[in-house]
């Protein structure tokens, strides 16, 4: 029983929160280590999945990231 | 004997009879050396004064007629041996006196297992086939080449760039390492390349430049003969490095104090006049609550060096890490139920390790393969810099690498995100650098790891892949998703010396030469860059960075390397912590531990001497986040894997070698207790399973491992452990957790259906068109 790439998406990011969840500021934490580590491509497939079980700190972060992106690209 | 004793420290020769009927025996009269405590380490022959023992090559080909120093391909020590040739023909491997790394010692794997490189099964010819399910067609050099360009570039106009991608090897050279990335970046155009590191000491990368500021063990290995206090956690040296565990051991003896964290009792914690002062024998996956539990004993009973973290780390973020240890919820007394190990037995390992002198911590891939892998790296630099134990000699944080280059490999760039010498690939300026040198640009942004990779593969939205030197079929976890996402792929090409169990999926074979064959560098676990010198010429005719050089040709880039003292000029160009680096200064001193620059011209034994490499160490709080792989009704075991003494890794070469009678198969060590109930004793079939998938095999029944504790290893292809592991993994690395899955174990009759379909597919894909009449004839 393997999980699919999309589950694992949404794993790995909550994974993420849970192990930043005491930093200063999470939020930022967390979308400044997806940024770092991640290729965009998987950002955006996990930014694709409609209701994600998302962490709330993650979901943040990766709103975060998309208005960033917004920024850089407009 | 007393090399026995003295040098490799296993006292396992005795004298037996006496007079001139004494003769040099090993253990108990009963005993042969294969059954005795020997582990044919050969210092007793490099030793012997009376020429009586030599090695029996000597005897078979002849006196060695000429000699050249170079690195050993096996793990992460680096022993430098002499080479001793007769014509085209190796002799004997003898340990070099003026190595730095072993300083004239050796194991059984260095000095006897060599033979791989004429193994019958190595491939010398380049192979392809259109389809994974037709046997291989032996083809020319330029058309192995010419038909890989064609599926890259086929690939590259179908799907884009980011479909391609590679992986470098650990086991290969720096020289060849930085190569398959420049390949990968300049030539495909993305920075989907990754390294077999990330499977095994990426979370080293990661907490070690988090807290230091480099991904870098701080010690020389000489380092150990000053330690009074020595850590071990999450490392089996005896078996994984043990030429290294033999000076541990030899301080040990001296009187040096052990503390020992690891689920098993490994072989250090008890061996002929040495005995741990702590083995804390915990729970497989809670590495961060015993060490943050530890600190919370340093920190509350005021054992941090406070003038040590004021002068060099940040105060202010020691006070917030301080405040958090000492939580309540942190006390040994709290976590004790958590990690399965006494109260005061933690107390008294973490009072041992802040008070009993310098304080060393050596670890291995029990800290970093785990969900939690990255924090532990973490939490262990947090302690070394909360007592002082940094930036002397005796002291350190020292990961035990796995493979021989994985440090050089990590050194090279080979990490999607970052260029060599640890560079983010967003820095405009590094980038700037390679984009000048190489004429093209680099991507921004990071590309795929290993994992991820497979993931896309999957998903159908990447295609190619170029494998230099590793077998992720075996080694890697979730064996089914990584068959999935290689089956998914329209060009897989494995540049390897054996066709080895990802091979069965390749498209495209480019065969290989060994570490005998091939000039070029190894770095080892100590930072330090020591030469491999060709020393025969490669049956495949071609060393491996030439065969990549030809591969980068064929899809049009413009490479011309005549040597690769070439390649390492331009690393030096490229890399700050390597600009006094080339082969001419390697060849005259043997030798350099990097940062080798105008800061540090003749290297660096020891690092943050003066200060952290990032300015101000810092502390990080690492918060105990259990894992998500849980045992329950189905599955209420825990299975933690590792390697032993005689076979390497996924075995591709000690496992065509005379090794193999120690080691013939992968076994389950079990408890007595798990046995009892269960129905099993030592050499029954057993199943072993978890929710990823199952295999079987045989039971050895011992109280090394706890109870609710299993243990194998993975060096055979037939066992294929890989199979059971699952996809989890550090949260920060995707290092994947092999050390902990969740499994039941039950008697069983012999191989699983998954086994026999594998190995029917495996013999399936590994046939070679004109080679089956001959065998059959055979």
């Amino acid at each position: 029983m393997s999980t699919s790439s999309d589950e694992r998406l949404v794993h790995m990011a909550n994974q993420i929160a849970r192990n930043l969840a005491l930093d200063d500021n999470p939020v930022a934490a967390v979308a400044d280590h997806i940024r770092a580590f991640w290729s965009p491509s998987m950002i955006r497939a996990l930014a694709s999945l409609a209701n994600a079980a998302l962490d709330p700190v993650a979901a943040q972060a990766l709103a975060q990231l998309a208005a960033r992106a917004e920024v850089e690209s407009g | 004997m007393r090399a026995c004793d003295e040098v490799q420290g296993t006292l396992a020769l005795t004298i037996e009879g006496r007079g001139f009927a004494s003769k040099v025996s090993a253990g108990l009269a009963s005993d042969s050396f294969l059954s005795s405590e020997c582990v044919s380490c050969g210092a007793c022959v490099q030793a012997c004064p009376t020429a009586s023992l030599q090695e029996k090559s000597v005897k078979a080909i002849g006196k060695p007629e000429r000699a050249v120093v170079t690195t050993c391909a096996y793990c992460g020590v680096g022993c430098t041996f002499r080479a001793e040739m007769r014509g085209e023909q190796l002799v004997r491997m003898v340990p070099w006196k003026d190595g730095k790394a072993n300083r004239g010692h050796s194991c059984v794997k260095g000095r006897f297992a060599w033979g791989y490189a004429q193994h019958q099964e190595r491939i010398l010819k380049p192979m392809v086939r259109d389809t994974i399910d037709q046997p291989w067609r032996e083809v020319s050099w330029d058309e192995a080449l010419g038909f890989a360009a064609a599926r890259i570039h086929h690939v590259r106009d179908t799907y884009g760039r980011n479909a391609l991608g590679g992986i470098t090897s650990s086991r290969c050279t720096n020289e060849e390492t930085f190569l398959v990335q420049k390949l990968i970046r300049a030539g495909f155009g993305t920075n989907n390349v990754d390294t077999c590191a990330r499977v095994c000491h990426s979370p080293t990368g990661y907490g070690l430049k988090t807290t230091f500021g480099t991904s870098a063990g701080t010690q020389d290995f000489d380092s150990v003969e000053e330690c009074d206090v020595i850590l071990v956690i999450g490392a089996n040296p005896t078996d994984g490095h043990p030429v290294f565990a033999s000076r541990m051991k030899r301080r040990l003896r001296q009187g040096a104090r052990l503390i020992v964290i690891d689920p098993r009792r490994t072989d250090i914690v008890r061996s002929p006049h040495i005995a741990a002062d702590y083995h804390l024998p915990l729970r497989p996956g809670t590495n961060v609550a015993i060490l943050t539990a530890m600190a919370h004993v340093i920190v509350t009973e005021g054992l941090a060096d406070e003038a040590f973290i004021r002068e060099r780390c940040d105060w202010d973020e020691y006070s917030q890490w301080a405040e958090f240890v000492a939580r309540d919820r942190n006390s040994p007394e709290f976590l004790a139920p958590v990690i399965g190990v006494d109260a005061q037995s933690v107390r008294g390992a973490a009072r041992l390790y802040a008070t009993g002198g310098n304080g060393a911590i050596y670890y291995g891939l029990g800290v970093t393969e785990h969900s939690q892998g990255s924090s532990t790296v973490m939490a262990i630099a947090n302690l070394a810099m909360a007592t002082g134990n940094i930036g002397r000699r005796g002291v350190g944080v020292n990961p035990l690498r796995g493979q021989n280059n994985v440090q050089g490999a990590c050194d090279m760039g080979s990490f999607p995100h970052e260029l060599s010498g640890y560079r983010h690939v967003s820095d405009a300026a590094t980038r700037a650098l390679f984009e000048a040198e190489w004429g093209v640009p680099i991507d921004p942004e990071p590309g795929l790891r290993i994992p991820n990779m497979l993931d896309a593969a999957t998903d159908g939205t990447f295609k190619a892949i170029y494998i230099q030197g590793e077998d992720i079929l075996q080694s890697d976890p979730d064996t089914r998703h990584v068959a999935d996402g290689l089956a998914a792929m329209e060009c897989v090409i494995v540049h390897d010396l054996f066709l080895n169990e990802t091979a069965n999926y390749a498209h495209v074979f480019l065969p290989g030469s060994t570490f005998l064959e091939k000039n070029g560098t190894f770095t080892n676990a100590e930072r330090r860059i020591q030469p491999v010198r060709k020393v025969m010429e490669p049956l495949n005719g071609l060393e491996d960075w030439q065969v990549t050089q030809e591969l980068a040709r064929a899809i049009g880039l413009d490479w011309n390397y005549t040597h690769p003292s070439e390649i390492m000029d331009e690393i030096a160009r490229l890399t700050p912590s390597f600009s006094g680096v080339s082969f001419a200064r390697l060849d005259a001193e043997g030798s350099l531990q990097w940062p080798v620059n105008d800061a540090a011209p003749d290297g660096s034994p020891i690092m943050h001497v003066d200060g952290f490499v990032r300015g101000k160490g810092r502390f990080v709080v690492t918060d105990y986040v259990p894992t998500d792989e849980r045992t329950g009704p189905r599955f209420p075991l825990l299975l933690t894997t590792g390697r032993t003494l005689s076979q390497y890794n996924v075995g591709a070469q000690t496992r065509r070698t005379a090794n193999t009678v120690w080691h013939q198969e992968d076994v389950l060590e079990m408890h007595p207790a798990d046995a009892d109930n269960r129905g099993l004793g030592t050499g029954d079939w057993a199943r072993l399973a978890s929710r990823s998938g199952e295999t079987t095999l045989r039971v050895v029944v011992t109280d090394r491992v706890a109870p609710g504790v299993v243990y194998t290893t993975f060096h055979h292809p037939a066992t294929q452990a890989n199979v059971v592991t699952t996809d989890f993994s550090d949260w920060a690395t995707n290092c994947p957790e092999y050390k902990v899955t969740a499994v039941q174990v039950a008697p069983s009759n012999g191989p699983s259906d998954w086994q026999q379909a594998y190995e029917a597919q495996a013999v399936q894909s590994r046939r070679i068109l004109g080679r089956e009449a001959m065998e059959a004839f055979e």
